[in-house]
């Protein structure tokens, strides 16, 4: 625990706070959510069965988008000095690195999502059904799934000198399930008349996808910073 | 006490470091020697855990270095070419990361103390982008000595350093090997090797060529033994 966790929230703590001090993932995160809920917003007639089968799809089109802008500076900002060696060679555990970025490239799509999402059902005049519980319980699952294989595979793709072109070749064949999922489970819970029962098989995929891979990320982390 | 026993690197099909077998006691400052691409960097990497030897063990006070030995890896300061401190964070604040990892108590004054001792008191709050070379080289060797190393090692560590900041990196170093640091440092500057050293090093192509106690040369003996070490075969 002591090479563990401490290393791990000191690692996320100074992402966090370095991104307050430039401000750079985050407001290039939240210029593409409003470039996207402008740009849907124009290209569809806002009619309640519209916005219904869009608004799901949309939510997962910031996330995921939005979350590889960030994905692709998680690791670009340890090669400058190579401070990826400086935690390597200190007493911390190598899947501490993992967890520590997986926690700050979850915080930062968290923020985005905390202010696009509601922007997004503001404009486009949508009450979310019911219970609000699983529906930002589905978002939590889905956005970790995702950052847990995009902070994996960002830290191989910064091996490569093209590694902002590499991240989404890599990323996206491997979140399509996910993204299927997370959007399947995400329609069903904002659908009127739509059962909850009906999105607990997706939920169930995201859950097993998310053990898998935050596992695998564990175990593979220490490999990945040897390549 | 460092020893290396058999210690190798092979890259692909290239022999950067071929079977090392030296050993270093303790308050030792040790100067590694040797012409650019002989493996000195190499070296000193995988006794800092950086790089994983092909074969050959490392031990420190006979117990061997494992990539998840943790405590030993607290005891050991390293300073490689490149600084490892974040662009946008002061001084204090890369120090204050730096020592938070390696679990120092006091930390910030701990920083602070260090800041002063590499002359960089005045821009202890400027963030280090706008640094010199030089400043972040002074930095970088703050870095190094944050947790109080046992085992200090270092790269090149003269390099881009003004004449103020090399006599005070030399005295850090004479302070830190009479508190009985080990110091092993990758140089090629033969002046500061006979004003800090105790001991040098000769490496070429990657094999361990000459061992030479400095009390006993002066800087223009090590030189010539240098210059027929490095140019014989």
């Amino acid at each position: 625990m002591r090479y563990f966790i401490t290393p791990a929230l000191l690692i996320a703590l100074k992402d966090l706070y370095s991104e307050w001090r430039t401000r750079q993932v985050v407001v290039t995160m939240l210029i593409f959510s409003a470039l996207v809920i402008v740009t849907f917003s124009f290209a569809f007639d806002p009619t309640r069965q519209a916005v219904e089968a869009l608004i799901p799809g949309m939510i997962w089109v910031i996330t995921v988008f939005a979350g590889i802008l960030g994905l692709n500076r998680s690791f670009l900002s340890e090669q400058k000095q190579d401070q990826l060696h400086g935690m390597i060679v200190a007493p911390a555990d190598p899947a501490s690195i993992y967890l520590g970025k997986v926690i700050a490239n979850y915080v930062f799509v968290f923020v985005v999502q905390a202010i696009s999402i509601p922007l997004l059902l503001i404009l486009f005049d949508f009450q979310v059904p019911g219970d609000y519980g699983w529906f930002l319980l589905i978002l939590f699952l889905g956005t970790f799934g995702f950052i847990c294989v995009g902070t994996l595979l960002s830290a191989v793709s910064i091996q490569s000198k093209s590694s902002e072109m590499l991240l989404p070749v890599l990323l996206f064949p491997l979140v399509t399930p996910i993204v299927i999922a997370a959007v399947e489970a995400t329609r069903i819970v904002l659908a009127q008349d739509a059962s909850i029962s009906e999105a607990f098989s997706w939920m169930q995929l995201i859950v097993v996808y998310d053990l898998v891979f935050f596992v695998a990320g564990f175990l593979l982390f220490e490999y990945v910073l040897e390549v | 006490m460092i020893e290396t026993n058999g210690l190798s690197k092979t890259i692909g099909e290239k022999t950067i470091v071929r079977p090392i077998n030296v050993s270093f006691q303790g308050a030792e400052t040790v100067a590694i020697l040797g012409p650019n691409g002989a493996g000195k960097s190499t070296f000193l990497n995988m006794i800092a855990g950086l790089i994983k030897p092909t074969s050959g063990l490392i031990s420190f006070h006979g117990n061997a270095l494992k990539k998840d030995d943790y405590t030993l890896k607290e005891k050991i300061g390293f300073l490689s070419h490149q600084s490892f401190l974040y662009d946008y964070f002061t001084p204090i604040e890369n120090l204050i990361f730096f020592g938070r990892m390696y679990k120092v108590e006091n930390v910030r004054e701990r920083a602070k103390q260090l800041i002063d001792e590499v002359g960089l008191k005045l821009f202890q709050n400027e963030p280090v982008r706008s640094f010199s070379r030089g400043m972040l080289q002074r930095l970088a060797i703050a870095r190094a000595l944050i947790h109080n190393p046992e085992y200090l090692l270092l790269d090149e560590p003269h390099t881009g350093l003004d004449q103020q900041a090399v006599s005070i990196l030399n005295e850090v170093i004479k302070a830190r090997q009479k508190e009985g640091v080990t110091v092993l440092m990758v140089t090629h500057d033969f002046q500061q090797v006979t004003d800090t050293c105790t001991r040098a090093l000769i490496m070429r192509n990657g094999r361990l060529v000459d061992d030479l106690s400095i009390s006993e040369l002066g800087q223009d003996t090590l030189d010539s033994r240098y210059q027929a070490v490095v140019k014989s075969s």
